[in-house]
């Protein structure tokens, strides 16, 4: 039996082949997004209250959604911050509170509820409930109602007896929770001790042999061990290893672009062109600024292109070239202005404002191939501790993206401009951005989204948000 | 500021880009001065010395071996050093159990020197002759032994990561000693039967004093723990890049039977032509291989089959031949020839033949001007190697250079061998693990197909003469 074999055509955004006219998506057989996982995952945190899961959720979620796999978290507290509009004290959370009880079981089943419908409904893959769940009995609930739909769960449990550590942790995220508006420090240090009392009594931490048929990573002491149990499939192993190098230490990240180059003057993309004089200029006032931040142990990492290595260069430190830090191959567009873009592929002019993420160039990449490029540097960024990183306009957008959770559509059009350094100082939950223009003059290289996106524009229409070149 | 202070302004140093490489690198009067880091795997500034522990039979030496593959692979220089070999060099027949039992004298005696001897090669591997990686295989059981070692590791300025295997299963454990016992040197005049209940007994020798790394005493230690042949890890205290890149990929391996397929791509219009690169269709000979490649698929009867392909044109017309859902990786893509994209040999021979020769010449750090070279194919190919441990049966439709890389991996072959290769058209490569490495089957589909395959030619000079360079080249039409 032989098989009709169905002429190919490639898509026009997303450059992909498939069989057919490209019309009929649900039959196709090739998927080209990576496969992480059959089906939905609930990942379930457990811990005492301030032992940083909900540190651990949003920063996952943030992380998965950029990778490009749909995460939601569902914060048990906000549930119940809906039903008890005002919050007493911690007497709420005493155990042998039946009416609280009750109320936290409802507030879980509606969370529970919410899930099923962020996986059925909304193609969501991945959903973190976040809340203490320091119960066998409520994680029994959990993984029956999984069962019951056919979610895959994966546990991750924080650990932590480090005093210190916790009273951190209060200070830096609990003492401004709306619970404690009304509060003063020190009384409200005070009731959040006594509330994770309350749970300390009924908590059944996961046990190596009881538990050792579910998917779980226990994390102790903010990382110096962990205990890994039963990775199921792709997307667990790529959590568990984000979660393995995550650390809390304070530090920053130093995001900048190499200064204005050759072709930023002209007003062609791409290319591999060196410093122009103003970037030169950028270059020594980077140099400046960097000493005058007095940051310990600084790295710097740098694209394999010129212009990102001259910017370094004139820093007099050590920094390592990395290829994934490359601008994004614009393809047969390499080199060309906008208005020659416009005048050779108008089309594919039309299509990229259409969906500046998925587009791929002819021959080149799209935002969303950076995005799996940057992975491995966004990994090792989490690893590091101070670095300074010196690259380009759609790669600054991805790592910017990552950082500060930025949706794919709005990615592409972040504000990089040349000559100005941003720092990223994580805070609370997320993180601190300062903006730091270096009073060097630049060209503008940043393209809005013009009105006219439809392939049938006038040039006029396309070339209306061009900035200004030579 | 006072004025004997003066801010050192470094007067930025002018860039050259390396002709081999295409690497930015300042320079000096037109040479390249000192190196700047380029982005390497191991992103530590010492040399790490990984030691196994556990009894016998418990999968250190194929962890040590798979681990040792797969670091050399992504270009960090690791070599393992066995202690069960320089026993055997030392004590030149086996001739029982006795030998390990606690209380010989003599044979402790020797272990021990073994073990000094093989630490005396680990330093000499790792702080002369450049090795970034060293893998101490042996039992190392007692909390003693592995004090010793880290006194060694301290003196010499290595980073210490132990690796245990924890295993309690009897049919593993038998399994294992089937597999990788029977066959070893120690047994080759014993019957089936005698080689195992010797064995077994030469575990008991090591299970009294067995001191499996604690959660409290080893506390300071940095380790992974595997239990269950990876049902179950406890990882303590990871301390950079180079170990957490080792805890991932511990944490992917697994030991279910299971293959691997790789073949390219059926012939395409550009192969017929002697084009490399672009983005062509099958000709009617490819059509035909996608063809017999689904009945050959269809008689092998592989349970749950994966198919991936790259996103370019020839490997997924292949895939659609085969009736079944594939997945299309942009990794697998084939490697970037950059300006000499679909141009054939003789074309790059006259446009380009300074960097044709440099290519002859170092063909696996060569990266086309504006494109790829193997180096950086194979660190695009990572997360696939790390996705098909995690698999069971793949098939993988590829191209040559991609191919290449692959089975480099899997067949622990240099980065000189790399590159060179046989992987011709319409041939399936079955690979099957078994014992310490991989089994290989070659498969001819039996649809002819031009050769694709260019040795390295005599004359690598750039002033060779033309017919010089293009000697090696492949017939086409």
């Amino acid at each position: 039996m032989s098989m009709e074999q169905k002429e190919l055509t490639q898509t026009p955004l997303l450059k992909i082949w498939v069989p057919g006219m490209g019309s009929s998506l649900g039959q196709r057989r090739g998927s080209s997004r990576p496969q992480f996982t059959n089906c939905p995952t609930m990942i379930v945190m457990v811990g005492l209250p301030a032992r940083g899961k909900t540190y651990i959720s949003k920063k996952l979620t943030r992380y998965l959604n950029w990778i490009g796999v749909p995460t939601q978290v569902f914060n048990l507290g906000q549930y119940r911050r809906e039903v008890v509009q005002t919050y007493k004290n911690y007497e709420f959370f005493r155990p042998d509170n039946e009416e609280a009880m009750k109320i936290r079981r409802a507030c879980a089943s509606n969370a529970l509820k919410d899930i099923a419908n962020y996986f059925t409904k909304e193609q969501g893959q991945v959903a973190v409930f976040d809340a203490t769940n320091t119960t066998r009995e409520r994680r029994g609930v959990i993984i029956s109602f999984a069962k019951e739909k056919g979610y895959k769960v994966f546990f991750i449990e924080s650990v932590c007896d480090d005093p210190e550590i916790i009273e951190e942790n209060i200070m830096q995220v609990k003492l401004s929770s709306p619970d404690y508006e009304n509060y003063d420090k020190e009384e409200a240090l005070v009731d959040f001790l006594k509330r994770i009392d309350c749970y300390k009594m009924s908590y059944v931490p996961l046990d190596e042999e009881k538990d050792r048929h579910l998917s779980f990573i226990k994390i102790f002491n903010v990382g110096s061990r962990y205990l890994v149990n039963r990775v199921q499939d792709h997307i667990q192993s790529r959590i568990v290893y984000y979660l393995m190098n995550i650390h809390v230490t304070p530090r920053s990240i130093y995001l900048s672009r190499h200064g204005e180059s050759e072709l930023n003057l002209l007003g062609r993309i791409g290319g591999d062109t060196g410093l122009s004089s103003q970037g030169q200029k950028y270059a020594k006032a980077l140099a400046e600024f960097i000493r005058g931040q007095s940051i310990k142990d600084l790295k710097v990492w740098t694209s394999h292109m010129k212009r990102t290595i001259q910017t370094a260069e004139a820093l007099g430190v050590p920094y390592e070239q990395w290829k994934a830090l490359n601008e994004i191959d614009a393809g047969v567009c390499e080199e060309l202005t906008y208005e020659e873009i416009q005048a050779t592929h108008p089309e594919e002019f039309a299509l990229r404002d259409q969906d500046k993420y998925r587009y791929r160039y002819p021959k080149g990449e799209s935002y969303e191939d950076l995005v799996h490029r940057l992975e491995p540097v966004i990994m090792e960024l989490e690893r590091q501790e101070n670095v300074l990183v010196i690259c380009h306009q759609a790669v600054m957008r991805c790592l910017l993206a990552y950082f500060l959770d930025k949706t794919a559509d709005d990615l592409p059009y972040l504000k990089c401009p040349l000559h100005t350094v941003l720092k990223l100082t994580p805070l609370a939950y997320g993180c601190k951005v300062e903006s730091f223009y270096l009073n060097i003059q630049a060209v503008n290289t940043h393209r809005d989204r013009p009105t006219n996106v439809n392939v049938a524009r006038k040039p006029e229409e396309a070339l209306q948000t061009v900035p200004e070149h030579l | 500021m006072s004025s004997t202070e003066d801010v050192i302004m470094a007067i930025p140093r002018e860039l050259t880009q390396n002709p081999l490489r295409k690497i930015w690198m300042p320079c000096k009067n037109g040479l390249p001065e000192k190196h700047i880091s380029q982005k390497r795997v191991c992103m530590t500034n010492c040399p790490t010395l990984i030691v196994t522990v556990g009894l016998p039979a418990r999968g250190k030496t194929y962890i040590s071996k798979k681990l040792t593959r797969y670091l050399n692979w992504i270009g960090v220089p690791t070599k393992e050093f066995n202690v069960g070999q320089y026993r055997r060099e030392c004590v030149k027949i086996y001739k029982s159990f006795e030998f390990f039992r606690p209380d010989n004298e003599e044979g402790l005696k020797i272990r021990k020197q073994c073990a000094l001897a093989a630490l005396n090669d680990v330093r000499q591997y790792l702080s002369v002759e450049g090795g970034q990686v060293a893998v101490f295989d042996a039992t190392n059981t007692t909390r003693e032994r592995r004090a010793t070692i880290v006194r060694f590791a301290e003196q010499n300025g290595y980073k210490v990561f132990f690796v245990e295997s924890v295993c309690e299963d009897p049919n593993v454990i038998a399994e294992n000693i089937v597999q990788v016992k029977l066959g070893s040197p120690d047994y080759t005049d014993c019957n089936t039967e005698e080689a195992i209940q010797d064995f077994m007994k030469r575990i008991k020798c090591y299970e009294n004093s067995y001191q499996p790394l604690d959660e409290n005493l080893d506390r300071e230690l940095s380790y992974i723990k595997i239990m269950n042949v990876g049902q179950r890890y406890l990882v303590n205290r990871v301390l950079d890049h180079i170990q957490s890149r080792i805890v991932y990929y511990l944490m992917n391996i697994h030991i279910t039977p299971r293959s691997i397929y790789l073949c390219r791509h059926g012939e395409s219009d550009f192969n017929v032509r002697g084009c490399i690169g672009g983005d062509t269709g099958l000709s009617p000979r490819g059509k035909e291989f996608a063809q017999c490649l689904g009945r050959f698929i269809q008689d092998q009867n592989i349970k749950d089959l994966k198919v991936w392909t790259s996103q370019m044109k020839r490997t997924i017309q292949t895939a659609e031949a085969l009736g079944v859902p594939y997945e299309q990786w942009k990794a697998l893509n084939e490697i970037d020839a950059g300006v000499c994209e679909e141009m054939m040999y003789e074309e790059i021979q006259e446009h380009y033949p300074l960097e044709f020769a440099l290519r002859d010449q170092d063909k696996y750090r060569y990266r086309y001007p504006k494109g790829e070279s193997y180096e950086d194919l194979v660190q695009r190919l990572e997360p696939v190697i790390m996705e098909l441990e995690r698999q069971e049966n793949v098939l993988v439709i590829c191209h040559q250079a991609v191919m290449r890389c692959l089975l480099a991996y899997f067949l622990d072959k240099s980065a000189e061998e790399l590159p060179y290769l046989k992987c011709p058209l319409h041939t399936v490569l079955k690979l099957t693990p078994v014992a310490y490495g991989c089994k290989v089957e070659s498969i001819y589909l039996n649809v002819e197909a031009v050769n694709t395959h260019r040795d390295k030619p005599e004359n690598v000079d750039i002033s060779r003469l033309p017919e010089e360079a293009l000697l090696t080249v492949p017939a086409h039409y």
